[in-house]
């Protein structure tokens, strides 16, 4: 076993060793989560084992469409992004805020702690690293902190796995978001199948990054294997399924100039409104509140859950909604992500993850959608 | 005492209008004062003025059966009563009640329908007038119809 | 597990009615004390609580008090809604949930040596009356202080006592208007913007405040503006769903900005392009 890792270094493990790293986790604490195979998706959720993962498997993703599929070898990351991003246990999508019981005229309230177990994600994307970065912004203000989120997210620690193919819907590279990551993690993991070789380079992002390493034998790597996984990055970076016609920044200007374009009028003729979108994005962060109270009516509590713009009840004030038409609540949530989110929060709120046309019933694409807008401009003389 | 060209030259209504057509508006004009609850016109009588407001408020008013008599509008200094004088048949649409003590100069609505039909040009700047503040009052209308206080404001 | 976190903003404070007064048919004012005896925060005008009633729900109101006289919390509210509806069975005793104050506030320190506009419309008087209590307290900061007010009919008129008694005050030009009448009302008759233009104040040197529907605060905006009062120095409160207050359950949202947290007072300047396009 090397001694005294540091941060910087570059190490290379085994496959079989996988598991290890998983167990040091499970043996400090953490509950470890990471991509599993559930009703025919990759979903995140509890990992016991290294054989909770994917193991041999892979996606194929199209606008609509997600189909899992066996690989010909045994790959522990070789797919892109399913239904669930990270939010689901850094924002959770139900959530009770607190309780209240009547005490005569009024009433005492009960908060909650908000306590959470210490989490290790296994399997971020770059993509994903981006926006729990995003999501840090919005929850973790100057002027604010929403407890619930800061509570999770503080003792997380992350693994990161650098992107060995690009999904049919994903185009991070437009967005300058992966497909390598670049920050964020304590551990960075690019998997490298080289028959019969099949390892892991791992680069360390943190001192506990490398503590927890540290515990698996590890080598330096050597030259060669960081050639080959510079190698899976760079591949990965030109397999991307989709693209977006200008920068980020000029995607944010050309929406912000276009609010009256007839292509919202033609999206909104497609879209069913149903929310997917909003479900599967991993920055979307809405919510709503629910306060109800017991039978008795003597207990009472409120419950935080996730929320769609994409409702009628989200901008809904005394006498109706300000967005009432499908097409006012697609431009709300497409201008809000690619453009309105950079005077909020100082980025774009897309991470070119793709999960949005995966998903999306009738395959309505953002990438196409900008591109139609994007090419109008270009007509007019 | 000014005279009643000085009057109708510093009028708002009639700012930008040639100085030989105040002269000739002004022997259709005579200068009166009202006291309040006086009624200038009731609803259905013959329009033979043009009221120039100069002082004081006069409320424009109709009769729903039930509701009694319901004000729609006040005109005040420096506006102008009532249009029906120009349009045919020549008669009061709503009544006028003075709520403030008012001056006005009355014009002689006959004589400036005659003046307009035979000089086109001064036909022109007047209607022109009278056209904008009917679109004025119009906007306010529709504005006033959306009962923007009530239940779903 | 039992405690009062005043530092989590999502949790309420109970606070007890102490008056309850009716003042139009579906408004009413709310005199409001903690529970708990602590001290009430001072707010600034134009800033708004989120008010809880046990069990059913949560909405935000403008606060419709003095600032200056920090012994009590005063809400008015207009029954809309569940909520509100529920608000206005309350008696003296009854205890509601209170979170706040959050918001910006009409900025009233740029008009020291100006002149200042209020228009309100309907309920909108209620965050302008906390306002002209504090110009009234510290007069000789400002030059004319004009206030138009439009109501439905006179009896729809807030604080209509209130209004005529600062109509009699010779520092303040206060003009009431009202969309229809019965002959008894000596008052003008038609809308807000009707007024705009007679009223005294120095369009160079003045700051106004707007606040009542969305489209009577577009209205009377361009009004001023063509009066010749820049943009920036027109003031309009806007009005959102909203849920938390504090800028994380998104639903505020009014394109770039959360009305909770960068409003709800706003400068016409700032969202001019926004007021006129629909579903925004």
């Amino acid at each position: 076993m090397l001694s005294s890792l540091q941060v910087n270094d570059q190490l290379v493990f085994q496959h079989d060793q996988f598991g290890q790293l998983l167990a040091t986790l499970h043996e400090r604490g953490y509950q470890v989560i990471g991509p599993t195979v559930r009703d025919r998706a990759i979903v995140y959720d509890t990992l016991t084992s290294v054989t909770d993962l994917p193991i041999g498997y892979t996606d194929e993703q199209e606008a609509g469409t997600y189909r899992l599929k066996k690989r010909d070898d045994e790959a522990l990351f070789g797919y892109a992004v399913g239904p669930h991003s990270w939010k689901k246990f850094l924002h959770p999508p139900v959530i009770r805020l607190w309780r209240a019981r009547r005490e005569g005229h009024g009433f005492q309230t009960i908060s909650e702690d908000h306590a959470s177990p210490k989490y290790a994600f296994i399997g971020v994307r770059s993509c994903e690293l981006h926006a729990i970065a995003i999501q840090d912004r919005v929850f973790m203000r100057a002027d604010a902190t929403d407890p619930v989120y800061q509570s999770r997210r503080k003792d997380l620690f992350i693994v990161a796995i650098n992107c060995g193919q690009a999904g049919g819907t994903c185009f991070c590279t437009s967005m300058n978001t992966g497909p390598k990551a670049t920050f964020g993690y304590d551990l960075a993991l690019t998997e490298v199948i080289d028959p019969p070789s099949h390892s892991f380079v791992a680069h360390i992002g943190t001192e506990l990054g490398a503590e927890i390493l540290s515990t698996l034998g590890t080598e330096h790597a050597s030259p060669d294997v960081l050639q080959k996984a510079e190698q899976v990055v760079t591949n990965t970076a030109q397999q991307m399924g989709r693209h977006m016609p200008a920068t980020p920044t000029e995607i944010k200007d050309l929406l912000a100039r276009n609010l009256e374009h007839p292509r919202w009028d033609n999206v909104a003729k497609r879209c069913l409104t149903c929310t997917n979108c909003t479900m599967v994005c991993p920055t979307c962060f809405c919510t709503t509140v629910e306060d109800t109270t017991d039978l008795a009516g003597e207990e009472a509590e409120r419950v935080r859950t996730w929320d769609s713009c994409f409702t009628m009840d989200f901008s809904y004030i005394h006498g109706g909604s300000i967005r009432a038409s499908t097409k006012s609540r697609y431009r709300q949530w497409m201008t809000h992500k690619l453009s309105t989110w950079y005077d909020q929060f100082g980025t774009s709120g897309c991470v070119g993850c793709g999960r949005c046309i995966t998903w999306c019933p009738v395959g309505i694409d953002i990438t196409e959608e900008v591109h139609a807008i994007s090419e109008s401009e270009k007509e007019e003389p | 005492m000014q005279t009643l060209e000085a009057l109708l030259a510093e009028h708002p209504f009639f700012t930008g209008l040639e100085l030989p057509y105040i002269q000739v508006i002004a022997n259709f004009a005579s200068y009166d004062h009202y006291s309040a609850h006086k009624y200038l016109f009731h609803e259905g009588e013959q329009a033979a003025h043009f009221y120039i407001i100069y002082e004081g408020k006069v409320a424009l008013e109709t009769f729903a059966a039930e509701r009694g008599m319901i004000t729609i509008e006040t005109i005040e200094a420096g506006e102008v009563l009532g249009w029906s004088w120009l349009f045919p048949p020549y008669r009061w649409h709503f009544a006028a009640r003075v709520v403030e003590p008012t001056s006005a100069i009355i014009l002689d609505g006959g004589g400036l329908r005659a003046k307009c039909q035979e000089d086109h040009h001064f036909g022109y700047e007047l209607t022109k007038r009278v056209a904008h503040i009917m679109m004025q009052r119009l906007q306010a209308t529709r504005l006033q119809l959306l009962d923007l206080y009530g239940m779903h404001a | 597990m039992m405690s009062i976190e005043s530092s989590d903003p999502m949790l309420p404070r109970p606070y007890r009615v102490r008056r309850v007064r009716r003042e139009i048919p579906d408004t009413f004012t709310l005199d409001l004390e903690p529970e708990d005896g602590s001290a009430i925060p001072s707010f600034a005008t134009g800033q708004f609580n989120m008010l809880y009633v046990f069990g059913v729900g949560e909405i935000p109101i403008s606060i419709s008090g003095d600032p200056t006289k920090p012994g009590s919390l005063v809400h008015t509210i207009r029954a809309v809604g569940t909520v509100s509806r529920m608000m206005q069975k309350l008696k003296p005793t009854d205890v509601i949930g209170v979170r706040g104050p959050f918001g910006s506030h009409w900025p009233i320190e740029r008009a020291i040596g100006k002149d200042i506009v209020i228009i309100a419309g309907g309920i909108g008087l209620a965050p302008l009356r906390s306002t002209l209590y504090q110009i009234i307290k510290e007069r000789e900061k400002y030059g004319k202080v004009v206030l138009i007010y439009g109501a439905r009919t006179p009896e729809d008129m807030l604080y209509r006592k209130e209004c005529e008694r600062w109509q009699k005050q010779p520092h303040l030009e206060v003009s009431l208007t009202v969309d229809r009448a019965t002959s008894s009302w000596c008052g003008s008759v038609g809308l807000v913007t009707k007024l705009i233009p007679r009223a005294s104040f120095d369009p160079q040197k003045t700051l106004a405040l707007i606040c009542g529907p969305e489209v009577m605060m577009r209205f009377s905006a361009v009004e001023l503006e063509k009066c010749g009062v820049a943009a920036e120095n027109i003031f309009v409160s806007m009005e959102r769903n909203m849920k938390c207050a504090i800028g994380f359950c998104g639903r505020c949202q009014y394109s770039r900005s959360f009305v909770c947290k960068d409003g709800p007072i706003f400068s016409y300047g700032s969202i001019r392009d926004l007021l006129v396009k629909r579903e925004i």
